[in-house]
């Protein structure tokens, strides 16, 4: 294992200084997430426009490198995009993130999935992954309107 | 047997860079634990108490004198006193079950601390749930330890137990056990201490200590998994009622009476954790062999050494700093989130522990959703101090820290 692949420059640079990290003006659809083993919170504010378009997407929240990357990244690749686009986009993610060697999805650009792939490297770290899935996870309970909080202790 | 070579006797330190700083967590075993279970299970195996063979006669054999080693290690009155559990959880799970069964009512109150652990916690928060008991917290002080004004304060007419850690987990804090009893027991109420973090690094004497219940993990001290003491006052195990039924804990069994075992067989159902126990001999035999004394010695060294190492390193904020400290650091550093400090330190293979480390509640008082925690056993060296403080130093570097 090394965590130089883990730790890329480009996690580095979206943990410290994480892409809309705030809130949302006129959300209409947003969604809370916890990992209670790390400490990790994340509160995800969408704003869909009557074509189901994701006009605005932002997230509060904290935690480690891992986790804020992986929102500051999903939250700029998600931008502009449709709902069923997202939807698609995060199944995709979460296929690599557990099994899947590469990313299939049309609605990524090739320069969107070499962003993503950055965050393959938590794949060799069982402990870690939930870092980098949290706010997925949440981002579709935003979507779906679910109104539990996520709990990483929920799923596998 | 001596403390410079003691990494030796582990196992997984031959021919390994590991650092081990983790025994907080569990702690590793000596050879003689190892062989001891497997020469148990290899030549000797058999189920306690039940048959009259051989084989069965001298496991019961075994089986009683880890008790008696107990026993006397920890200093109890009896060796009726001593009661094999599943781990310390089950240990409290014990006390809180058939303490609160028997003597609790609505309203009465259970004392405990800030600095619990879950285990120290949960148990007794299903009393809450179920007789609408009320549990009281006695407050950290800024040492990150709890002081004894502090849980006096806490004492009042409704105060029905008072359940203690010996020894923080997070912080290392020793509590004062003895006056924690004394004054408990100038209000006529009993005391529990979750020893967990106690046992394996302080000198152990029961009736010193005085209090009602002290519960061991095993596991951490240098022995077997799945194993556990609850020591008791024999007055608590004759009138407390039994915990779980089953076989060996009865004594008759009619359609329409059931009378149970004496002491301590009362307390054990079902089939035991044989091998383990029979086992664990050697882990007080192996401390006993270095000397409890002479841990002490070595592990304050140590832990003096690293408080001394991590202060001068700027940007490690060291969580609490309690006057009396056992064998477990925990600290923060500013920019970097402790699962990512434990997963860089990892590949230097030096372990340690991130997160809350069981214990939400201190860190929610104090306002931190994690630390990053360094625990010593008796084979940690000044040796691994440095090379957690050079990882720690990379960790820095990779988060361009200075």
């Amino acid at each position: 294992m090394n965590t130089k692949e883990l730790y890329q420059e480009i996690i580095l640079e979206h943990g410290k200084n994480p892409r809309n990290l705030r809130k949302t003006e006129n959300f209409n659809k947003d969604a809370k997430g916890h990992n209670p083993l790390c400490g990790d919170i994340v509160h995800i504010y969408l704003k869909l426009n009557e074509k189901k378009k994701l006009e605005d997407i932002s997230f509060e929240g904290s935690g480690c490198a891992i986790s804020m990357a992986s929102a500051s990244i999903m939250t700029d690749l998600v931008k502009g995009k449709e709902e069923n686009e997202v939807k698609e986009i995060i199944n995709d993610f979460l296929g690599m993130i557990k099994i899947n060697p590469e990313l299939k999805s049309k609605n990524l650009k090739d320069d969107e999935k070499t962003k993503l792939m950055c965050l393959s490297g938590v794949k060799q770290y069982p402990m870690r992954v939930k870092c980098a899935t949290l706010s997925w996870h949440t981002l579709i309970s935003a979507i779906d309107n679910k109104k539990e909080e996520i709990n990483t202790e929920k799923f596998d | 047997m001596n403390l410079s070579n003691i990494k030796k006797e582990f196992p997984i330190f031959n021919n390994s860079s590991l650092v081990y700083l983790d025994s907080a967590n569990s702690s590793q075993k000596p050879q003689s634990v190892i062989n001891r279970i497997n020469d148990f299970y290899s030549n000797e195996f058999s189920n306690v108490g039940r048959s009259v063979h051989a084989l069965s006669i001298a496991a019961t054999n075994n089986y009683e004198n880890t008790r008696v080693s107990v026993q006397k290690y920890i200093n109890a009155k009896s060796k009726d006193e001593i009661i094999f559990t599943k781990g310390a959880t089950e240990a409290i799970n014990l006390v809180a079950n058939t303490f609160g069964q028997k003597y609790l009512k609505e309203n009465d109150e259970i004392l405990i601390t800030e600095l619990e652990h879950h285990s120290n916690y949960v148990p007794w928060h299903y009393l809450r749930q179920i007789k609408g008991i009320k549990v009281e917290f006695a407050e950290i002080d800024q040492h990150g330890s709890v002081s004894i004004e502090n849980i006096e304060k806490k004492i009042n007419s409704k105060t029905k137990i008072i359940a203690v850690t010996h020894v923080s987990n997070v912080t290392g804090a020793i509590l004062p056990i003895k006056e924690i009893s004394q004054l408990a027991h100038s209000k006529n109420i009993p005391v529990l201490v979750d020893g967990c973090q106690g046992a394996p690094h302080l000198k152990l004497d029961m009736q010193d200590f005085d209090c009602d219940f002290y519960a061991i993990s095993c596991h951490k001290m240098y022995g077997p998994t799945g194993l556990g003491i609850l020591y008791a006052k024999k007055k608590w195990l004759e009138e407390l009622p039994p915990y779980q039924g089953g076989g060996g804990m009865i004594k008759e069994v009619k359609k329409n009476n059931i009378t149970y075992a004496d002491l301590p067989n009362k307390y054990e159902a079902g089939t035991m954790q044989t091998a383990q126990i029979v086992a664990f001999k050697e882990s007080i035999k192996f401390i006993e062999n270095l000397g409890i004394e002479n841990v002490m010695n070595h592990e304050k060294k140590l832990m003096d050494y690293a408080v001394e190492v991590l202060r001068k390193n700027n940007s490690v904020k060291l969580i609490g700093n309690p006057k009396e400290k056992s064998a477990a650091i925990s600290f923060t550093i500013e920019g970097i989130h402790p699962h990512d400090i434990a997963t860089i330190l990892d590949e230097d293979n030096v372990a340690i522990r991130a997160g809350h480390h069981c214990c939400q509640i201190f860190h929610e008082t104090l306002g931190i959703p994690a630390t990053a925690r360094a625990s010593l056993g008796i084979y940690n060296t000044k040796e691994d101090i440095d090379r957690l403080n050079s990882s720690i130093n990379k960790c820095k570097k990779i988060f361009n820290l200075k």
